[in-house]
């Protein structure tokens, strides 16, 4: 039998049930490999359900930092539902490990002959050594990871030091986790030829980096960008990035003096009502933001119409899962492309901005506080579910403390009497940004009524064509200027003179390098370039003219994002081809790779005239 | 019909504390039909904010969509206003407390905008006990779609075309007495004298005031089989209390007889006088509000007059613990935890 050698490079799947406990034992796991400096990309895939369902959980561990999901199935799977028990043998690459539990003999027909069975009897120690029943579910987790520390050649002194960590304040836990852990390890080791052929080794490749996730992230970049608004409706996978706001508020924004809070936070009844908080507090001058996925966007488009129109300053991070409609809850897409850059009836268009990292999602939704103030409309922060809830490696959070909040052109009181007149819509600096006051500024000047109806320079109401058109004018060329103050897309240049070009955005960046590589080793040196932002940056368009053919890789099945690029840069479809990967799953670079190679070998580039 | 409003005024017209004319709180002419209720209600708001010296731009006017909703563009010219979406008026009015919370918040809605698309919202804006004044101009009709009927339209009753209306009406100050508003009262815009003391109440009134305006609409809903007609209003209403507003730095020299009149005093040191009417009742007491606005809806009479006050209960802002200095004010050195909070955060995810 074939078996898989590898040290630092693998992938390892641990099936279980959800409502078990074996999440905070699986990101023990993943967490000890970071701190042995080894890159790992752990991703959770779990059902919309709270308890009883499968849940699987796939840690990948690479050395070389490709933190792409990879294709095919894992080189190790931890069996410990025997619900999915399966599916979960089948999924082990052949030469793999399948570590079960063995108190209960397994079905003979389920055994493969190409692969190690690793029975382990986990329950009937847990039945020996605890007596209650809610620690001898817990500490099955606890105990295969201490076998795989030992089946692995994991540092166990780093598992103890997690343990330590994980229970600070509580220091009861720690010996029993322990214990558990070294009742894994030992069986493991007395049983099994350790360490595996795949194993771990300490590294370098971790350097200050840290193990977060994008809405955590995108909750601090809220406090650090200076959200004191904010409303909500509960709503997966986007829950967490207010609720994160809330906590570290809660420890950073109280008011020393009087204990108060800085902040303000608000459950709404709905998404209308989410958006709806943080349009009202938008308008009077506090930054305000809402978090939401799918449906909450459907939700919240009428609102965002009034925003675009009335000009309102707002961020709304956008946690994109699998839709339409209730879709896959708990899988992620970049689906919701069209929909947010579009949101609204009438003519609107939306500004977007992508960031491809946890640490992006902190300093995107910091700088879309600036953003939304500084353009004077709603910003939308587009994440996905897989950046959104799993944990990335990332470069560590910074900010630098010379740097002020961008509130935009606001006049206060006394520029009030400076001004010679005064019109809410008066495109007094011809950049389409006009100049606003908050309520309550001065008792005479500066007063105006925002509205969602057609209004002139002066914000009086109006139903006159020419009034009108200038105003829709003005907003097109606001959002010309939106295009100069967002960020610039982001050049990955294999070589130049290549005649491929491949458009990417979000967590696709991800599988990035590994495509880039794999690409290489066919003989395709490819350029790339990640998107970070709508409206298109000149860049965008100078990037694809420069290319014959261009690859737009987005997970989502209709293309939207080769659809607003020809849309509104007037390009030849013939010359965008799409990469789209939309199962749910994060997009692989195996996938890119093959879906480009595959079009090359059809449609070289050569042959394609320039567009 | 006039289409350009004067500017004159005689010169001797009565100030306020602040030296302001009641003039210097009107808005822009208004476009709604002549004779509407609801011109009349934001008279009485014009009188009310006149009187008790509020100054205009501490006052921030919030509404939704429908003729109710225009209204705000004829009153309070000096104050920022704020036109939003159809039903959705409370979640802004949320979020702009949220951010400024020293400013008067006042809510202008319809029987439309409030009871049917902006149920939703308006019942939750009670819950959570925003302080503002939030006024229904309640017509029965939808006024700027011509002539459909409200869901606080009476079961029974007939639209100007003769239909039957067929649904159960929706007691908007039975709903607001429910889910926890701490000041409810009913009105009818062409009883200025109620009116105006009840607004006054209501604008300093800390916590939700709510108040439902019978407002009739002259050109769709006031014809003879209808419930909400200028004649049928007047003939029907039943006054629970007359509200006398007594500001904080006026000497209270009246004297009533005991249980002829009840004392409430608001959080600003202000008075709610109330002398009873024939069928009074305690106006602290939510349980007989409920039950005394049912029993004259069944004896086809409208409860009007300050219907529950209680102003030792709390707000939003109180429950969120919202610090007092407005939140639109703090800056980067406030709000900014700088990056030497970051080594810690940084360390918990290693």
């Amino acid at each position: 039998m074939k078996t898989i050698n590898s040290v630092n490079e693998f992938v390892i799947r641990f099936a279980n049930t959800n409502g078990t406990g074996s999440a905070s034992a699986n990101n023990m796991f993943a967490k000890a490999i970071f701190r042995m400096g080894v890159p790992v990309s752990p991703r959770n895939v779990f059902p919309s359900n709270i308890q009883g369902m499968p849940t699987w959980y796939d840690v990948r561990v690479s050395e070389k930092g490709y933190l792409g999901r990879r294709a095919g199935g894992a080189d190790i799977v931890v069996a410990m539902n025997a619900q999915s028990m399966v599916d979960d043998v089948q999924s082990v690459e052949a030469g793999g490990y399948f570590l079960y539990d063995s108190t209960k003999e397994i079905d003979p027909q389920l055994m493969r002959k190409d692969i190690t069975f690793l029975g382990m009897p986990i329950s009937a120690i847990c039945l020996r050594e605890y007596n209650d029943p809610r620690q001898r579910q817990l500490f099955k987790n606890v105990i295969y990871v201490g076998a795989l520390a030992a089946l692995l050649d994991m540092d166990f002194d780093v598992l103890k030091g997690l343990i330590a960590d994980q229970f600070k304040g509580k220091e009861k836990l720690i010996s029993p986790n322990v214990h558990a852990l070294e009742l894994g390890y030992q069986y493991a080791k007395t049983n099994f030829n350790c360490p595996l052929s795949i194993r771990v080794q300490k590294s370098d490749k971790v350097g200050n980096r840290i193990l977060i996730d994008g809405n955590t992230a995108a909750g601090l970049g809220a406090v650090y960008g200076g959200a004191t608004v904010a409303g909500w409706y509960p709503i997966t996978p986007s829950t967490s990035v207010v609720e994160n706001y809330e906590k570290y508020c809660n420890r950073l924004r109280i008011d020393p003096a009087s204990g108060k809070k800085n902040f303000a936070v608000m459950q709404a009844e709905d998404e209308l009502a989410a958006i709806g908080i943080a349009i009202g507090g938008g308008w009077n001058g506090a930054r305000s933001f809402t978090a939401t996925s799918g449906p909450g966007i459907s939700l919240m488009t009428e609102f965002l119409g009034l925003a675009y129109f009335a000009e309102i300053p707002v961020v709304l991070i956008d946690v994109q899962r699998a839709g339409p409609s209730t879709g896959m809850p708990t899988r992620t897409q970049q689906s919701d492309i069209l929909a947010c850059a579009y949101a609204s009836h009438g003519d609107t268009k939306q500004v977007l901005i992508f960031p491809s990292t946890p640490t992006e999602c902190f300093h995107m939704t910091a700088d879309a506080f600036d953003y939304a103030e500084r353009i004077q409309t709603p910003i939308m922060v587009m994440t996905d579910l897989d950046l959104g809830m799993n944990d990335h490696m990332s470069d560590e959070l910074s900010w630098d403390d010379s740097r002020t909040y961008d509130r935009g052109k606001v006049l206060n009181a006394q520029q009030l009497e400076e001004v010679e007149e005064f019109g809410r819509y008066l495109d007094v600096d011809g950049d389409g940004i006009c100049y606003r006051t908050y309520p309550g500024t001065h008792p005479e000047k500066g007063i105006y009524f925002t509205r969602g109806t057609s209004r002139n320079e002066y914000a009086a109401y109006t139903e006159r064509g020419e009034d009108y058109v200038r105003n829709m004018e003005r907003l097109n060329k606001k959002f010309r200027t939106a295009a100069e103050i967002l960020p610039q897309p982001e050049m990955h240049s294999q070589n130049k003179g290549s005649k491929i070009g491949v458009v990417y955005f979000g967590t696709t960046n991800a599988a990035m390098d590994e495509t880039f590589d794999l690409l290489r080793a066919q003989g395709q040196n490819v350029d790339g370039m990640r998107l970070k932002a709508f409206p298109f940056a000149k860049a965008v368009e100078d990037f694809i003219e420069q290319h014959d053919q261009v690859f737009v890789v987005e997970q989502n099945r209709d293309a939207q994002m080769r659809t607003l690029l020809m849309n509104e840069l007037d390009i030849d479809p013939a010359k965008l081809i799409k990469v789209c990967n939309y199962d749910g799953l994060p997009i692989t670079a195996d996938f890119i790779s093959t879906t480009i190679l595959d079009h090359i070998a059809v449609a070289p580039a050569s042959k394609v005239a320039r567009g | 019909m006039s289409y350009l409003k004067s500017k004159f005024h005689h010169p001797k017209l009565a100030k306020n504390d602040l030296g302001l004319t009641y003039r210097d709180y009107e808005g822009a002419l208004s476009t709604l039909c002549a004779g509407c209720g609801h011109d009349a209600v934001g008279a009485a708001l014009v009188q009310a904010c006149f009187e008790l010296s509020l100054e205009p731009h501490k006052v921030a006017k919030l509404s939704g969509i429908g003729c109710s909703s225009k209204a705000p563009t004829y009153f309070l010219g000096k104050s920022h206003g704020f036109n939003t979406v159809h039903g959705r008026m409370p979640s802004v009015a949320t979020g702009a407390s949220m951010a400024n919370r020293s400013l008067k918040y006042v809510g202008m809605s319809g029987d439309g905008d409030t009871a049917s698309i902006g149920m939703g919202q308006f019942a939750h804006v009670v819950r959570r006990r925003l302080d503002m004044t939030y006024i229904v101009a309640n017509n029965g009709v939808y006024g700027l779609t011509k002539g459909q009927t409200a869901a606080t339209a009476d079961k029974g009753s007939h639209t100007k075309k003769g239909e039957e209306i067929l649904w159960s009406a929706i007691d908007l100050p039975t709903m607001a007495l429910q889910l926890g508003a701490t000041f409810v009262a009913r009105s009818f815009s062409g009883d200025k004298d109620q009116l105006v003391p009840l607004l006054k109440a209501a604008l300093c009134h800390e916590g939700f005031a709510f108040i439902d305006v019978l407002s009739p609409c002259v050109t769709f809903n006031n014809h003879a089989t209808s419930t909400r007609s200028y004649d049928y209003v007047r003939e029907h209403v039943e006054a629970g209390n007359i509200a006398d507003f007594v500001p904080s730095r006026e000497e209270i020299t009246t004297k009533y007889a005991e249980g002829e009149s009840k004392d409430i005093c608001l959080h600003d040191g202000s008075l709610i006088r109330l002398h009873k009417g024939k069928d009074g009742y305690d106006p602290t007491d939510r349980f007989a509000a409920i039950n005394a606005i049912e029993q004259h809806r069944i004896k086809g009479e409208i409860l009007t007059g300050l219907l529950y006050c209680d102003p030792t209960l709390r707000d939003m802002h109180d429950f969120l613990g919202t610090t007092e200095t407005p939140l639109n004010t703090l800056d980067e050195k406030t709000l900014c935890p700088g990056n030497h909070a970051l080594a810690g955060i940084n360390n918990s995810f290693r």
